[in-house]
């Protein structure tokens, strides 16, 4: 008993930090262009398949598909950016997030009529591959999906803690006007920031593909887990991503382990609709 | 007394934004509430609507405590407010806009609708029913505020700067309207700048600098107040 | 040429519309073809039910899934477990539908939800609903629930797909009469004052909590009866059937197409997914094509046309009345 709560928790913890990977950049996203990001789901699931077509018809190793779907994520993004989100971004938020909602169901549905329902998977050496600790199992890609994704999001924080361009960010983010005011391109800054965000996800969707399944239904249930975390964690706050992340994860390994894995699936809406009754400003205070 | 207010306080944080205020409103009275900027007179007027809950103190309206209750509920008891920053609803008609306001006293759309056309008519805006209220003026926004508000024919106005922003001219008729208005036997309460409006208008001035009631009695006597001066100006250097 | 759409210009469209829809049959007479009607009827009605909270009160959804599936689940269990008078259930079916819109009402607003989180908590809503549907012994989990069939008014099934399309017809001809409703009574002229904007609304004497939450009762308990008349349809439910996003996506798209906030907003919107559905079928009947348009469409209605479909005929009215001059 004892053994399977420990056992839930630590593969939740694993599955948690992919989900920090996702939350950070949807957190970044709204840390810093104040939009809520719907496309966030779908997009996470294009990464997928980008994922798996890279292994299917190249044999190239989600591993390495990493660096340039992190790089296609960030063009991807930046083109959104500019060509949909900034031009029609005047007005109530609520355009915003309609608006994304679009690009949701645009990706989604591109998906469904060239990728056809069917789940994908990459099965790959090793993929099956676990670590026994004790009574403890602990899945290989998982624990390197795990470990990747930490240091990913501590590559990032320093990144925009650190550097130049984190620093405009940063500014952008905190009060836009001032930012402008000294020069900094505001528009420019909304771009790479999204464009950062997506490019989050690309790192999340190889890590992912490791151990998971794709199909274009998947992006709904990303969008969930990815709300639920950064409205955990603080909107805004990378840290809260963090814990957001990791919590979430456990929540839901912890959840399907004692609940079934029917109803184990309500933990997160459970949690997220608590989360906005209760405590919408999350835990963390957003600004990064 | 129609409307009293007393030892209201309120803060924020640690800023003290209105301590032991106390104003008193006749029935068929015009008072004036001025101050420089910051002094805590919308705090006050929102605290009195219902838009803010006061920290202590009590607001008395027709006999009853009313201090804390909502808006909604002290507008149907009789008391209504106009905002500073003019709060039209947008896509709606100047008819519609009113008839909201109407509706406050009858569910009965033709009723509403009468009776919102009348009200037009009243601050002289009858000529706008059908524009839609983005498309307003500054001037036709104010007279729109006070418009709605007149629609739930209160006994108590509450009127929140609606001089700022007009020309002479534009005041001058507003002015008229709120003579009328009161003529028509509704009570005023109002925040004011301009002190053109508020010399023609008001029987009794209260002054409030940071927070804090510092001078009240007839307009005369308020305006040559050296407290009131200071307040406003600083304290005057004596040459040497 | 005079453009003003007089109250008897109104009277002759809606006198030739009626016309149309009930004519309809008689002259597109396959089965497809009536059926394809039908379902543009019925999104036009689940349509007006999302149009209610969302384009009234300007409380955007995006979980009405969450009031369509309780009361499919509410007419199905009714009548295949319990044995309850379908019609008897289908009215059952409405009241648990206003009862779930009061309850995610009066919590979300009581919180003080509005704007973006209020529309991801009816999203959350929707999923915790969905995943109860799957788990628990009432609703027989993932399999669904299936309701013997047995044509006949009496057992509100349906013997031919005209009887189905001219139920789908009342329905949405009450739908409409609702949103008249609201165009010229207390309550719409509240629900559009919120709309507009909520301390205003408050300080004319609108209590601005209990207007919302009548309005999602209302809102839920129309989405329910679209529940139930799809279970009286299909004769079955499942979780995914009755709980899925897209279910409230469709009703959120058909009415911001359409032109939320008006009365045949969702009646434009229905019928224009329903032609854009077909036309892009010839092209390709692998799914999802016609959701891509929607999705396209539905940025280019925020971004260019935010009144829908139905503000280009008011446009079109300003050119010709400016050309005219």
């Amino acid at each position: 008993m004892w053994e399977f709560l420990v056992s839930a928790v630590i593969n939740g913890l694993m599955s948690g930090a992919i989900y920090v990977l996702v939350a950070l950049g949807l957190t970044l996203i709204y840390g810093v262009l104040h939009i809520i990001n719907f496309a966030h789901g779908s997009l996470l699931m294009l990464g997928m398949y980008a994922a798996f077509f890279a292994w299917s018809m190249l044999g190239i190793s989600p591993y390495v598909t990493l660096p340039f779907a992190c790089l296609g994520g960030f063009v991807l993004g930046y083109l959104l950016y500019r060509g949909v989100i900034g031009r029609f971004s005047a007005g109530k938020d609520e355009n915003i997030l309609l608006i994304t909602l679009g690009l949701a169901i645009i990706i989604e549905n591109l998906s469904l009529f060239f990728f056809a329902s069917d789940t994908r998977t990459i099965s790959m050496p090793g993929g099956d591959d676990i670590i026994i600790i004790g009574w403890l199992m602990i899945s290989v890609p998982k624990l390197i999906s795990f470990v990747a994704a930490l240091v990913l999001c501590a590559g990032l924080s320093l990144y925009i803690s650190r550097s130049d361009l984190g620093k405009a960010i940063r500014a952008v983010a905190k009060e836009r006007q001032g930012a402008r005011v000294v020069g900094i391109n505001v528009e420019r800054i909304y771009a790479i920031s999204y464009g950062l965000g997506i490019a989050c996800l690309g790192a999340a969707a190889c890590l992912l593909m490791t151990s998971f399944y794709v199909s274009p239904a998947v992006g709904h249930a990303f969008v969930l887990v990815a709300f639920t975390t950064v409205v955990l964690g603080g909107m805004g706050s990378f840290v809260g991503a963090l814990v957001g992340g990791l919590i979430i994860g456990v929540a839901e390994s912890v959840s399907g382990a004692f609940l079934g894995e029917q109803l184990g699936q309500i933990a997160i809406p459970l949690i997220f609709v608590l989360i906005l009754l209760f405590r919408p400003t999350g835990l963390f205070r957003g600004s990064q | 007394m129609l409307l009293e207010v007393d030892r209201l306080c309120k803060s924020f944080g640690g800023l003290q934004a209105v301590s032991d205020a106390s104003v008193r409103l006749p029935e068929g009275g015009i008072v004036a509430l001025i101050g420089p900027n910051g002094a805590g007179k919308t705090t006050l007027f929102a605290s009195i609507a219902g838009f803010i809950a006061p920290d202590s103190g009590t607001v008395r309206f027709a006999g009853t405590d009313i201090t804390g209750w909502k808006p909604h509920r002290i507008c149907m008891a009789g008391m209504v407010r106009t905002f500073q920053i003019t709060q039209p609803f947008s896509r709606l008609s100047v008819h519609e806009n009113i008839m909201v306001g109407a509706y406050a006293r009858t569910a009965n759309a033709r009723e509403a609708a009468d009776r919102a056309e009348a009200v037009a008519r009243q601050v002289g805006m009858h000529h706008l029913l059908q524009t839609e209220s983005i498309n307003l003026t500054v001037a036709a926004r104010k007279r729109l505020e006070l418009a709605r508000a007149l629609a739930t024919q209160p006994r108590v106005l509450l009127l929140d700067e609606v001089m700022a922003g007009l020309n002479p001219t534009e005041i001058q008729e507003i002015v008229d309207v709120v003579k009328a208005i009161r003529t028509a036997g509704v009570s005023i309460l109002l925040i004011e700048h301009v002190m053109q409006a508020v010399m023609s208008l008001a029987e009794k001035i209260y002054v409030l600098s940071q927070g804090a009631i510092i001078a009240e009695g007839l307009p005369q006597e308020v305006t040559s107040n050296t407290a009131v001066i200071e307040a406003y100006f600083g304290k005057k250097k004596v040459a040497a | 040429m005079n453009t003003e759409v007089t109250p008897a210009r109104r009277g002759i469209l809606v006198l030739a519309l009626i016309a149309a829809v009930m004519g309809y049959p008689f002259v597109f007479t396959s089965n497809y073809a009536i059926e394809l009607g039908m379902l543009v009827l019925l999104g036009a009605f689940l349509g007006q039910a999302w149009n209610v909270a969302g384009g009234f009160a300007g409380q955007f959804s995006f979980g009405h899934a969450a009031f369509f599936g309780t009361g499919a689940y509410c007419s199905a269990i009714l009548v295949s477990t319990y044995g309850v008078n379908p019609w008897l259930a289908f009215a059952l079916a409405a009241v648990s539908g206003a009862v779930v819109g009061g309850i995610v009402g009066a919590l979300s607003f009581r919180f003080g939800l509005r704007g973006s989180y209020f529309a991801l908590i009816t999203l959350a809503f929707a999923e915790i609903l969905r995943v109860l549907a799957d788990s628990v012994p009432i609703t027989r989990g993932g399999l669904g629930i299936l309701i013997s069939a047995d044509p006949g008014w009496k057992n509100l099934q349906f013997e031919s797909s005209t009887g189905v399309y001219y139920f789908a017809a009342v329905l949405c001809a009450i739908s409409l009469l609702i949103a008249y409703w609201l165009k010229t009574s207390r309550f719409g002229a509240r629900l559009a004052a919120i709309r507009e904007n909520e301390a205003a609304a408050s300080a004319l004497g609108v209590n601005v909590f209990w207007q919302k939450v009548h309005c999602l009762v209302l809102s839920g308990a129309m989405s329910a009866v679209g529940g139930a008349f799809y279970v009286q349809k299909y004769l079955f439910i499942d979780p995914y059937l009755a709980y899925n996003i897209n279910r409230s996506v469709e009703m959120l798209l058909i009415s911001m197409i359409g032109g939320a906030g008006t009365i045949f907003g969702p009646f434009v919107g229905a019928l224009a997914i329903g032609l854009i559905g077909e036309g892009t079928r010839a092209l390709s009947t692998a799914p999802g094509l016609s959701l891509v348009v929607y999705g396209l469409i539905l940025i280019l209605i925020i971004g260019f046309l935010p009144q829908g479909l139905i503000g280009l005929t008011s446009k079109l009215r300003r050119k010709g009345a400016s050309n005219a001059s």
